[in-house]
Parts: C-alpha cells; structure tokens; sequence
C-alpha cells in the first residue's frame, strides 16, 4: 500500500481556491468507493466481453491485472476479436493507455510520493483514481482518495473480470444487458465535472468532432490520440488572446495586437460563445 | 500465442506510460503550457473516448440503443446523480432499448 504518513504543508503554485468546504475523510472515502464500486462493476463486462470474442480466462484475467486500464483493454480486446495482428492490436491500446502518463504528470505534484514509491502507485494511474484525487482539496486527502479508490477498483475489478468470463457462457447476448453502454457512461461522468470553463468545453466539443470525422478513415485507436490534439489547439488559440489582452495593459510589447481574436471551431454545444463573451468582459 | 504477445505488449506499454507521467522530473511541471496541457488533454481525450464508445463499434460509426442509455446518462448527470446512478441509466435504458427492438 504507497501510503506515507508524512504529510507536508501545502506548497501548491496555484493560488489555492477560494476557501473550499473542508472535505471530511469520510467524504473521500465515499466518494472514492462510489468510483470504485461502479467501476468495479463494469469490469464484470470486460469479462464477458473479453471470454465472449475467445480469449481465455487466464488470457482475461491477465489484462485486469497487468494493464489495468479498462479502455485499452476493451481497445485489445477488440482489435483482436477483429483479427488485428498482435503488434497493431497493441498499438491500439497502448495510444489509448498514453493518456495516463498525463494524469500522471497531474498526480505527481499533488500526491508527492517519494520515489520508491512511485513504481507501485504508477499503475492505479488510470481516469478514475486521477479523477477522484484531482478533486481533493490537499494532499493528504488527496493521497486518500488515491489509495481507497485504487485499491477499490483493483481488487474489484479483476474479481468482476473473473466473475464476467466465467459468467460469459451463463449470460448469452451480453448486449442484451445493455452492458456495452457502461464504458461511455463511465467516461462520461468522468469527463462531466471537467467541463467547467469554456477551454474545457471547446476541447472536449473538437475532440469529438475529430474522433467521429478520422474513425472511419484510421486504424483503431489512432482517432482517439488524433483527438488529443483539440487540446493544444485551444491552448494555442486561448494563448493568443491571453497575449492580446496583455498587450491591452502594455505589459508586453512585443505581443500580438489586440482585436477581436478568432473564435475557437465550436462544433455543437449553445452555451460556449456567451461564457466566451463574459469571459471577456470580466 | 499471438494473443499472449499482444497482452504482454499491452501490460509493459501500458505500465510504461503511467510510471513515465508520475516520474517526470517535477521541473517539467513548472512550466505552466505543460500543466496546462496536461490538465486539458484528459478532457479531450474522455470526449472523444465517450463519442466513440457511444457511436461506433471501433471502427465504424453506427447508431444504436447505446446512443439512448448515454443520453440517459447524461441527463442523470445533469441532475447531478450519483456515479453509480448513472453507469446503471446507461445500462438499463440501452437494455431496455434493445429488449423494445430499438
């Protein structure tokens, strides 16, 4: 268990939030068991899918325990039910699975563990755990969340997974169950409590536009990672303004005129552009 | 074998990218474009995983029953529903959908 006792005062380099709640232990604990607990269960349908497409249950069992992180594995999966070769298959889910070396370099500053620990938390790196100890307000809550939700979803998880294959034959057309949609909506309410601002808004309504338009041209897993790209694409527009307002206080001579900056490709969503403009007043 | 190999593969990436993030040098998170960077492209990369899931098999787009579970999802969310609440809308109402030939 990466667990420390230490707890350092917080040296945070973000101005801290305006005085959030004190966040009681239990509340994290209950927070991080609810993630766990829902996500635990939908390793049941990793299971059944995995057995389903003919892997065997050391083959699924496997998965849970070493890559533990589900979208890669339904991504593997997947690609070989398809008949993808091994190397592609892989591919596929390892592009899907770079997406924790993020959350990783988020959760190294907050938890702070030591480096010896560091080689066992990496691999409850995954959405979840970093979803739940993102949102704590210190470390040592943070630190909390991580290690509840971690082990919660470990070990249920890989029993779920066990549980699935084993249940796979038992259960027939797990479509039937409508178990296909808990990987979306789990993302989903992952994704929901990020979508505060604008920016937030903007890159998640371009990755999608980027992933429906490139997924049936590229080979599985490539759209989502092209999809990554909405991220340093607002970046880069949100820059610019950030410089022209600047220039609008002569802070910086050298930046870009200030004008009515471009505004962001904003596929679908109403509210974007009036947070936009209150942004901009404020 | 071939299927061992992918797993094997898979595990070693996978594990790889993780422990990469949480021990980079802390003097690449100073820099506020990286942190910024990283606070954003889990918020892309969740979107584009969720549209994906929802509205295609992998590989090609398709509409079906999933596509009203994850609006039920969504509107659970929007009313602020427990995590739990809402993965098992999602189940339900795609099951339900399905069982009504949808």
């Amino acid at each position: 268990m990466p667990e420390q006792t230490e707890i350092r005062t917080t040296e945070r380099a973000a101005p801290p939030p305006p005085a959030p709640p004190a966040t009681s232990d239990a509340a994290v604990i209950r927070d991080a068991l609810g993630v766990g607990v829902a996500v635990g269960l939908s390793g049941f349908a990793f299971g059944v899918t995995s057995a389903g497409v003919g892997l065997s249950l050391l083959q699924t069992c496997a998965l849970s325990l070493l890559v533990f992180t589900g979208a890669s594995q339904f991504a593997l999966v997947g690609a070989l039910a398809a008949g993808g070769n091994p190397l592609t298959a892989a591919a596929g889910a390892f592009f899907l699975g770079a997406r924790n070396a993020f959350y990783g370099l988020r959760l190294s500053a907050v938890l702070g563990y030591r480096s010896t620990v560091k080689p066992f938390a990496a691999h409850w790196v995954i959405d979840e755990t970093s979803a739940v100890t993102l949102a704590q307000p210190d470390r040592r809550t943070a630190r909390l969340g991580f290690t509840v939700t971690g082990l919660t979803l470990y070990v249920l998880w890989n029993l779920t997974t066990l549980v699935g294959a084993l249940g796979a034959e038992a259960l027939g057309d797990t479509e039937a169950w409508g178990l296909d949609a808990a990987g979306p909506a789990v993302f989903l309410a992952l994704l929901a409590p990020m979508l505060k601002d604008t920016v937030e808004r903007v890159a998640a309504g371009l990755a999608v536009v980027l992933v429906m338009v490139t997924l049936p041209l590229l080979p599985t897993g490539v759209p989502v990672l092209i999809s990554a790209l909405a991220a340093p694409a607002v970046l880069v527009v949100q820059g610019r303004r950030e410089r022209a307002k600047e220039a609008g206080t002569a802070q910086e001579p050298g930046a870009v005129p200030a004008g009515p900056a471009a505004p962001p490709a904003r596929p679908d969503g109403a509210p974007d552009s009036r947070t936009a403009t209150k942004e901009d007043r404020a | 074998m071939s299927v061992w190999i992918a797993i094997a593969v898979t595990a070693v990436g996978c594990y790889l990218v993780k422990y990469l993030g949480l021990a980079a040098p802390a003097g690449v998170l100073e820099r506020p474009l990286v942190k910024r960077l990283a606070a954003l492209l889990p918020v892309a990369l969740l979107a584009a995983l969720t549209a994906q899931q929802t509205f295609s098999d992998g590989s090609h787009l398709m509409l079906d029953a999933k596509a009203a579970g994850v609006a039920a999802a969504t509107v659970a969310l929007v009313l602020r529903a427990p995590f739990l609440l809402v993965v098992g809308v999602a189940v339900a109402v795609t099951a339900g959908v399905r069982a009504l030939g949808g």
